[in-house]
């Protein structure tokens, strides 16, 4: 790796955390509190404890995904502001086919579940990849338009047709105990009530399966042509537009396998409209993590951190527990302000 | 249509036409506006702010305003100086916003959920006219003055501009801060309306604004138009709720449409040519 | 001789040099434009004259030398200082905003206003009053979407004058106009010199210098060759001095006898959305063994013609290749038929830079190289080892990223990509452009060797001499048609040259 390669790789994207965590702490000093307490007590409970790395590892399981499906789009040149509908859609075809089969065993059932997710999440990444393939509409309002849809349609179904009888909020009934996917804590030293589950296995092996793709696979040669120089691989005579559908296919099953970590691991029915802004932060992990899957996997656990301090700042210090998520936000501005700088130093390099 | 429901459609299209305008500002100079959420959100809090700490509504406006202003500020030095990722720096900015506002308002009244209430004394009535009003004046600058005909070329054809020696630069950072000032008043208006700011009292309007520029092809007319359609749209779904009609799909109107229009089904719907991307000065 | 800084030197230039990272665009360059004179800059293609062009404007800086405008000492800084002094430049890329009218784009940047609006009545006014004085009709209300070519052209022209130009420099303004366009381009040349203003005009076209201007300064590779009288040199001299003299006989080679035709192109023109096509109707063949060179000044369709054929623009009339119509083909389905490209934007199109040597190598082979879909990493390194070995890819690296090569190695490691898997037909558009002098020998040592093996070669070059010493046959084209076809004995550079610029041999 050269010098200005390591530098693009970790220390422009080290350099927009700690800028941000400044920007957080000044924010902490603006209202009369000390960032130095903070940092203390999120130490001692995030860090510290079985409970604060469980509550670390399930809020990155979510961000991995959605981050690892932003990264993988972004390596084919396309941008996905999608991930939001595709992990609705994930969540709710895995609802649809748990709550469909009550009587399977759980070593069918888990598997099943899992699989609907990302086909539910593939299926909605796979629409504005045709439509960019085919008619050449830029991905990026489709993708948005369909977050609305994948709102307003699942919260149709949720509210009208799969509603639990009798209950105010709008939700699926309860999944079988066998679409249930396994706690952590039931073969780990974490506790056993966190909600941390197996759900994280499968989002680390969608990271070692994405490397593969990317690294070893004619496919995954193709994303990155493409994203490297759409005319060359035309020219080439690769298969542009099945690239594209493919991608953003892939792109949704990964962020639907968010939908697999809330629903078969942690709420065990679907809400209306759960996601609460995890598409939109997969794209802040993504371009932290420089859109490879091992630098997203790092990228969600410091976002997870992020998430687990931001309860303890919340019960034990006087600081409003929203400067975690003002935090991730600069984190992204950041980001994109470090790319600037870097482009420039290049600039400068090659001139000089 | 009966005069309640135009009412409602009216009040119902106020926040997109301010953001829909603001839009179509920063987008015609060729600055791609994802941060319209943002910076309706911006402006909501800051004049439930301004309005509650000096029961002046006419000064909450203008807070929203220079809310607003603000966050089009950012938006500008990301995406015009430092020439990143439009999108990425739309969608960092909406994050930034939803987390600010929630910590501003833990700070300033000890609640991440809501403000306490304030008078209106009928000013969101104001805005609703103000909008109407905007439509022609935004139109007008666009058409008829120096900066609306620079900032038109510019996001055509920013290298022409440069030619004739206009400022690329400068004239998109002014048209987004511009924007910025306008989707605030939007945000005024939800702020105003409510008598007070909750967290996320956008949700997603800045989106649909932006969805409407598209819709009215990039002019402030047609965008308009789009925003009182789905002003109608929302304005039949709130009085079709409780009657068991599902409202979902009328809800969803809007976002098909303005897929379908893209997709070149609805007339011929062309961006500004240099759209997204940064100008980085003659070669 | 006007004396330098005279009342009759619209322009003077001392000593200009420009250097650029990998050539030196002028070299210590000395000119004189005399006021009210029409006076033609030619020379191919980096000759420098755009570059020249360009300091005069404003748009870029010398590295060395001096420039006096209208007798006083003049060092833009940039484009508005040079339209302050009175220089105009119309450039060969329309700097037009097709949304707006004629008259917004002409006031644009210098609106007058009134009350804070934009005074249209004025603007219209003003653009009358120019458009009367040298006959440049327009219709001020129309968008400048929906005015052709010609009338963009004048549009250009007008802003230019609007803006107190006196010294006025048309970048190729014929470039991109029809015959008739042109003629009425050059009344309006001729009528501006005679209301007193200096236009200089930078030109491929040797027809016209002759005709519309009063001197003419051939430029060739970055040095001054000599200012001429226009009226008093013929077409065949100026073109002589344009491209010099033919620095080395052409290579000896294998004669052979062509065989069947391989690519067979019939009235082909691009289609192109909301616009009017460059190709007027190509035909042409391509037989196996053969090289076919079209010589031509850039801008006339090769670029359309080569699109055509790899399949990457839609297009009426017909393309056969191997006997099979390939309409509506696209590119992966027309190399399957046997099509190798080494297109003209090699940065662009030809090869990937931020991939590495062997990635660059892969493209488009992928598929050959996976096993139960899982790529047989050992099988790619032998692959580039040997590619890189059999093209001598310098340095010898497959995991170098190919920004890091030279020119010259990039388009060698396109060419091993491209002439894998046996193609029978191969296109080359400016194969060695930007390459140096010993990949440029490898690359058409590789261009022969593959004719010899009984492939077939359609080249495009702006370097007529890379053409003459290639091809078997040489089609010139010209305003997007074959204009003229020389078998190889008789394309020399006179009759090509003639040709190429219009003229009739």
């Amino acid at each position: 790796m050269t010098l200005r390669s390591l530098g693009a790789a970790v220390l422009a994207p080290a350099a927009s955390v700690a800028a941000a965590l400044l920007f957080g702490a000044l924010l902490i000093l603006a209202i009369g509190e000390s960032p130095l307490v903070v940092a203390e007590v999120c130490a001692k409970g995030v860090f510290g404890t079985a409970e604060g790395l469980a509550t670390i590892l399930f809020s990155a399981t979510g961000l991995m995904c959605t981050g690892l499906s932003v990264a993988f789009a972004y390596r084919a040149g396309l941008f996905n502001i999608g991930a939001e509908g595709q992990v609705l859609v994930g969540a709710f075809v895995a609802t649809l086919v748990a709550l469909a089969l009550p009587a399977a065993p759980a070593l069918v059932l888990v598997p099943l579940c899992v699989v609907a997710a990302a086909i539910g999440g593939a299926f909605w990444g796979a629409i504005p990849g045709f439509l960019r393939a085919r008619l050449g509409v830029h991905e990026v309002i489709n993708t948005i338009m369909l977050n609305f849809l994948a709102s307003a349609l699942t919260g149709y179904l949720v509210v009208h047709v799969l509603r639990e009888p009798g209950e105010m909020i709008p939700q699926t009934p309860a999944i079988p105990l066998a679409a249930h996917l396994p706690r952590l804590g039931e073969w780990t030293p974490l506790p056993a009530q966190s909600p941390a589950n197996a759900a994280l296995l499968v989002a680390l092996a969608a990271a070692l399966a994405l490397a593969w793709i990317l690294a070893r696979t004619p496919f995954g040669f193709r994303v990155r042509a493409l994203g490297l120089g759409e005319r060359a691989a035309r020219t080439a005579g690769l298969p542009v537009g099945a690239t594209i559908v493919g991608a953003m296919a892939v792109a949704g099953a990964v962020a639907g396998l968010a939908g697999a970590n809330e629903v078969l691991g942690f709420r065990y029915r679907f809400l209306d409209n759960f996601t609460g802004g995890i598409g939109f932060l997969g794209i802040a992990v993504a371009l932290l993590g420089r859109a490879r899957p091992g630098g997203v996997v790092i990228a969600a656990l410091l976002f997870g951190a992020l998430n687990a301090a931001s309860l303890e700042i919340d019960l034990f210090t006087d600081v409003p527990r929203e400067i975690g998520f003002v935090v991730q936000a600069a984190i992204l501005l950041f980001v994109v302000a470090g790319d600037h700088v870097l482009r420039r130093r290049l600039a400068a390099g090659r001139e000089g | 249509m009966d005069l309640d429901l135009f009412v409602s459609a009216l009040r119902l299209a106020a926040p997109l036409l301010f953001a829909a305008l603001g839009g179509v500002l920063s987008e015609r100079s060729g600055v791609v506006n994802i941060a319209l959420e943002g910076k309706l959100l911006a402006g909501a809090f800051a004049a439930a702010v301004v309005t509650h700490a000096t029961g002046n509504p006419i000064l909450g406006i203008l807070g929203a305003a220079a809310g607003g202003a603000l966050v089009g500020l950012l938006h500008a030095t990301f995406c015009v100086l430092f020439r990143g990722e439009q999108i990425v720096v739309g969608v960092a900015l909406n994050l930034l916003v939803l987390g600010v506002t929630q910590f501003a308002m833990r700070v300033l009244y000890g609640s991440s959920a809501n403000t306490p209430t304030f008078p209106t004394r009928g000013f969101d009535v104001a805005l609703v006219a103000a909008a109407l009003v905007a439509v022609p004046v935004i139109h007008l600058l666009l058409a008829r003055t120096r900066f609306g005909l620079r900032l038109h070329a510019t996001g055509e054809h920013p290298e022409a501009v440069e030619s004739l020696g206009v400022d690329p630069i400068r004239t998109r950072f002014a048209a987004v801060v511009l924007a910025g000032a306008v989707a605030g008043l939007g945000g005024a208006f939800l702020a105003l309306s409510a008598s007070q700011f909750v967290k996320n009292m956008s949700a997603g309007r800045g989106y649909l604004a932006l969805a409407a520029v598209i819709f009215g092809k990039w002019r402030p007319l047609g965008a308009a138009a789009a925003c009182l359609f789905f002003g109608i749209a929302e304005a039949v779904q709130i009085r079709l709720q409780g009657q068991g009609v599902p409202t979902q799909f009328v809800q969803m109107i809007p976002w098909i449409l303005t897929m379908v229009a893209l997709a070149g089904f609805v007339g011929r719907s062309r961006p500004p040519k240099a759209l997204g991307v940064p100008y980085t000065g003659e070669k | 001789m006007t004396a330098p800084g005279g009342s009759g030197a619209a322009l003077v230039v001392r000593g200009l040099t420009k250097r650029y990272p990998r050539v030196l665009a002028l070299d210590s360059v000395d000119w004189e434009v005399r006021a009210g004179e029409v006076h033609a800059l030619v020379g191919e293609n980096g000759a420098g004259k755009s570059t020249l062009a360009r300091i005069v404007y404003g748009a870029a800086a010398p590295d060395g030398g001096t420039l006096e405008l209208f007798g006083a000492p003049y060092a833009p800084r940039g484009p508005r200082d040079a339209v302050a002094a009175g220089v105009g430049l119309v450039h060969q890329h329309f700097m037009l905003v097709d949304t707006l009218t004629v008259w917004q784009n002409a006031v644009l940047g210098r609106e007058p206003s009134r009350g804070g609006w934009i005074d249209g009545a004025r603007a219209r006014r003003e653009l009358a009053e120019i458009s009367r004085r040298f006959g440049l009709t327009l219709d001020p209300d129309a968008r400048v979407a929906d005015l052709s070519v010609g009338e963009r052209q004048r549009l250009e022209i007008v802003k230019v004058l609007m803006r107190g130009a006196r010294l006025l420099i048309l970048d190729e303004p014929t470039a991109v106009l029809a015959p008739a366009e042109a003629e009425a381009m050059y009344a309006t040349v001729g009528r501006l010199a005679a209301e007193g203003a200096t236009v200089i005009v930078v030109t491929h076209r040797l027809a016209e210098v002759r005709r519309h201007a009063d001197r003419a300064t051939v430029l060739r590779r970055g040095a001054k060759i000599d200012t001429v009288d226009a009226k008093a040199t013929d077409e065949r001299e100026l073109a002589r001095l344009v491209v010099g003299r033919d620095p080395a006989p052409p290579r000896a080679r294998a004669a052979r006898e062509p065989g069947p035709v391989v690519l067979a192109v019939r009235d082909a023109r691009e289609v192109r959305v909301g616009g009017t096509s460059r190709l007027r109707g190509v035909s042409l063949d391509v037989r196996a063994g053969e090289i076919v060179g079209i010589a031509g000044v850039e801008g006339n369709g090769q670029r359309e013609l080569m699109e055509i054929v790899a399949g990457l623009v839609p297009f009426t009339g017909d393309v056969e290749i191997g006997g099979e119509s390939v309409h509506r083909a696209s590119p992966r389905a027309i190399r399957r038929l046997g099509v190798a490209h080494v297109p003209e934007d090699r940065l662009g199109a030809g090869v990937i830079p931020a991939m590495n040597v062997a990635e660059n190598l892969l493209l488009g082979h992928e598929e050959r190289f996976a096993r139960a879909g899982t790529f047989d990493r050992g099988a790619i390194a032998a692959h580039a080892r040997e590619r890189i070995e059999a093209f001598d890819v310098r340095p010898a690296d497959p995991d170098l990223a190919l920004e890091t090569l030279s020119g010259g190695n990039q388009q060698k490691v396109v060419l091993a990509r491209e002439t894998e898997d046996g193609p029978r037909l191969l296109l080359a558009a400016h194969p060695t452009r930007g390459v140096d002098v010993g990949a440029a020998e490898s690359v058409h040592a590789a261009l022969l060797a593959f004719r010899d093996a009984g492939g077939a070669v359609l080249l495009v070059s702006a370097d007529l001499s890379e053409v003459r010493a290639l091809a078997d046959r040489v089609l010139v084209i010209y305003d997007g048609a074959i204009a003229a076809e020389y078998p190889r004995a008789e394309a020399d550079e006179e009759r090509l040259g003639l040709a190429m610029t219009g003229g009739r041999a």
